[in-house]
């Protein structure tokens, strides 16, 4: 602990209740210097609450804060910027429209006689972006930079205002692994800058690769803060859920049956070409790859979203044109996208309205909808997935991350489907609702049916698939047996190229 | 038996209940206000010649905001349906004149001006025009094509029976209302009731949601413009009844008024929020204000700008509430 430096934070004894609910309970919580401190806790233990509270956007009720030493009061979101609390979200708060130079420089564009000094702006984004060493043109428009180049971006705007505490949330949600390595890069620069660093994530092990010191949050309560040498994984979980990890992805796989999926030199340019595997009944197949090798795009195309320029798709052996969403559906193939808001859910509409979106047809004749079915429905599934909501009229927006998952999938348990596709579906999801995903997922094998799912987590593919289908720059790289998983190997698959 | 029928009594009427109590109540509340306050400074307000008349002149643009709220629900807009009055109206009056019989030139007229909502729906999903430009175009195509027409006459002499209907009544209440409860009933039940109803809400949450569940955007959105022009046709026949001539001009404005109702009662230009009783609070809350203001002797322009600000005031509340969620 003597690499840190001064300390930066001290939070003592912090409460937070809301109407109906105690959110913090007597916290503690110190950072220093140099130090990246990581916060884990299932959704609801109080992370976030802790973190809005750091940053301003709520007021404790109760404790002290010492920021450098001084106890202060943080009333809203723009002291905490001038005490240097800086944060970094998943969602992307740069404006997509204007340049990199531009966003920097938001609302205080610099002018030389009156006229806006775009030199001064482009020489200055230019430095401190070269100084965390980012390779990108300050000149370029924010939307057309890659994810993970906007999430530096992002980074290195924080820094830039002076940020000497910042808070990542999630940081790797939309991150391929190489990217991933790249912001781990940024954070050891930060450190080395004498930043502190609070890091927020579910991927446990990135806890363990960057972070210095871990804390763990459980219901509202501060449970236990360590140096991350001291402890392992198993440990961490158990201190999170009370339960360890290996038996979260340990499910019950039925006997493999017959093919019930055959896709045949599926090519779709520019994204992939000439993919080919097999489904079979009672199988979870794991489709991995990074972000950008196309996994979704080819999911997409089986499951008609998008066309597909040649190939064959065979469903029980029979060979099948899927040309529309309809198609797919009717053919027995579910999709869960990957971002469940913009594609899998009606936000503003109920989670009844929600639950049978894609099959009001099975409960109405010509047109007109058994209300008492469609209410039992939804009754069914919020029970049967415990969907935490007050009622099925309440609005989708308004539940939490994991239970808006649920309702997707409640949506296509609706369906009768064969074939469910699922991809990433734990992402931004806590341990507790994970563990009751995978649960979900060996009673849809259990009832004959099958799964893809597409991950970028290695631990979660390799513990739930009985085979993986690894994917390259649009290419098949490799088709593994259980027997055959090794990490190595299957992220050698993912990045080298043969 | 009796427990399962009271449960199923209960679900459909506690999900409206609620629902009427959160957003259609406070319009209810504020329509009963306005009643009570209007007969109490106007004696002339609360009689039933007065009360007829402000029903017959809500009917006709009442029945075009009940087509512009499924448009808006689906997250669209149609700014055609002005133009549609009008050319619904004109054109049954041409095809009346040449000696047509009247019923048929109805129908035929409704069914011409409907399949203008038919091209609005080609336009806006097939060619991808946004709705504001694609309806703007076609109210000014329908408006020209009304004019070449009527030769941007009046035309007079429709039949008695045809202009002698506005001032009917059916069931003790003036037909015009009377058309217009019976489309009310139709659109509520479309709502509630039915997959298209379901449909037009989730295009207009999320498009692309409801194209992954397997919904197809493009027979929801056509039916929608469909729809929209279908009642703006009717409100042409109506409109024209009451008139007693073809005017080419009839329509115009209309397309404000019955924007204003369905967003003072409750619906979203973004999508995905309103009602048909909330639209039909609307329209009745500016027809009362309106009538009011005329029994009052509110100077009339006095009376636009106070419903153009009410209009405002109204949406930005709703909006404030509703950010806060």
């Amino acid at each position: 602990m003597s690499e840190f430096g001064n300390e930066l934070i001290r939070m003592e004894n912090i409460h937070k209740s809301f109407p109906g609910v105690k959110a913090l309970k007597g916290v503690n919580f110190s950072l220093r210097e140099g130090e990246v401190h990581g916060l884990v806790g299932e959704n609801g233990a109080g992370k976030s609450t802790l973190i809005k509270i750091l940053t301003g956007a709520y007021q404790k009720d109760e404790g002290e804060i010492y920021i450098n030493g001084k106890q202060v009061e943080i009333k809203n979101p723009i002291q905490a910027k001038k005490l240097g609390i800086g944060a970094v979200y998943q969602d992307i708060t740069l404006a997509p429209h204007l340049s990199v130079g531009e966003n920097f420089f938001l609302g205080k564009l610099p002018k030389k006689n009156n006229l806006i000094d775009w030199n001064r702006i482009h020489k200055t984004t230019s430095e401190i972006l070269k100084e965390l060493d980012i390779d990108v043109n300050p000149r370029t428009l924010v939307k057309d930079l890659t994810v993970a180049q906007q999430e530096m971006v992002m980074i290195a705007k924080t820094v830039y205002e002076n940020a000497r505490i910042i808070i990542f949330d999630e940081p790797t949600a939309l991150l391929a692994n190489e990217e991933t390595e790249e912001l781990f890069r940024l954070i050891r620069t930060l450190k080395e800058n004498k930043i502190g660093v609070i890091y927020i994530s579910h991927r446990l092990e990135e806890i363990f690769t960057i972070c210095d010191t871990v804390t763990v949050m459980k219901d509202g309560a501060w449970v236990n803060t360590l140096p991350v040498e001291r402890i392992n994984q198993d440990e961490l979980i158990s201190m999170m859920v009370g339960r360890s990890m290996e038996d979260m992805y340990f499910i019950k796989h039925p006997e493999r049956g017959e093919k019930v999926l055959e896709v045949k030199n599926l090519t779709k340019e520019p994204r992939f070409r000439d993919i080919s595997f097999d489904l079979h009944r009672g199988e979870i197949l794991g489709l991995f790859g990074l972000v950008g090798s196309g996994r979704t795009d080819v999911v997409r195309c089986i499951f008609g979203a998008d066309p597909y320029d040649s190939g064959e798709i065979r469903i029980n052996g029979e060979k099948v044109e899927i040309r529309s969403p309809l198609d797919g559906i009717r053919h027995g193939i579910s999709l869960l996208p990957e971002d469940r808001k913009k594609q899998g859910l009606a936000l503003a509409l109920t989670v009844s309205v929600n639950t049978n979106l894609a099959s009001y047809n099975m409960i109405s004749r010509w047109g007109i909808i058994n209300l008492r079915k469609e209410k039992k429905r939804a009754e069914k599934y919020v029970s049967e997935l415990s969907i935490k909501t007050p009622s099925i009229l309440q609005r989708v927006r308004n539940l939490s991350g994991g239970n808006q998952q649920k309702v997707v999938i409640s949506k296509w348990l609706c369906r009768d489907s064969r074939i469910f596709i699922f991809d990433e579906p734990t992402v931004g999801v806590d341990v507790g609702a994970k563990g009751e995903i995978y649960k979900l997922f060996e009673k849809i094998l259990s009832e004959g049916n099958s799964i893809i799912i597409i991950s970028s987590y290695l631990p979660e593919v390799m513990g739930l698939a009985d085979r993986i289908v690894v994917m390259r720059e649009g290419r098949c790289t490799g088709i593994l047996n259980r027997e055959e998983f090794d990490d190595e190997k299957i992220l050698r698959y993912a990045t080298v190229a043969t | 038996m009796e427990v399962q029928f009271k449960e199923k009594k209960a679900y459909m009427h506690s999900g409206a209940l609620k629902k009427i109590f959160a957003g259609e109540g406070t319009l209810i509340i504020i329509l009963a206000v306005l009643f009570v306050v209007l007969s109490i400074v106007s004696s002339s307000f609360l009689t039933l010649n007065n009360l007829s008349n402000l029903v017959r002149q809500t009917a006709i643009t009442g029945v075009v905001s009940i087509g512009m709220t499924f448009v808006i629900i689906s997250g669209g807009i149609d700014l055609s349906v002005g133009s549609v009055v009008g050319f619904s109206g004109i054109f049954a009056t041409i095809l009346m004149k040449s000696g047509m019989d009247m019923m048929l030139a109805i129908v035929i007229s409704v069914v011409l001006s409907s399949l203008i909502g038919l091209v609005n729906g080609f336009l806006i999903h097939d060619g991808k025009v946004p709705p504001f430009i694609a309806t703007m175009g076609m109210m000014a195509i329908v408006r020209g094509a009304i004019m070449l027409m009527s030769g941007a006459r009046m035309i007079a002499g429709l039949p008695k029976a045809f202009t002698n209907f506005a001032q009917t009544s059916i069931l003790f209440m003036p037909s015009l209302f009377f058309i217009w409860l019976v489309i009310i009933l139709i659109a509520a039940f479309i709502t509630r009731w039915t997959t298209f109803g379901r449909n037009v809400y989730a295009v207009g949450s999320n498009v692309e949601a409801a194209r992954l569940s397997g919904i197809s955007i493009r027979a929801t959105l056509y039916k929608t413009y469909i729809l929209s022009a279908f009642t703006s046709a009717v409100a042409g026949i109506l409109m024209t009844s009451r008139l007693g001539n073809g005017i080419p001009t009839g329509g115009q404005s209309y397309e404000m008024e019955a924007i204003a109702a369905a967003v003072l009662g409750g619906a979203s230009l973004s999508g995905a929020e309103g009602t048909i009783l909330g639209t039909v609070l609307g329209a009745i809350i500016m027809a009362t204000l309106r009538n009011g203001g005329n029994l009052l002797g509110v100077n009339p322009f006095i009376l636009d700008i106070s419903i153009g600000a009410l209009i405002i005031i109204a949406v930005l509340i709703d909006q404030n509430a509703r950010g806060r969620k």
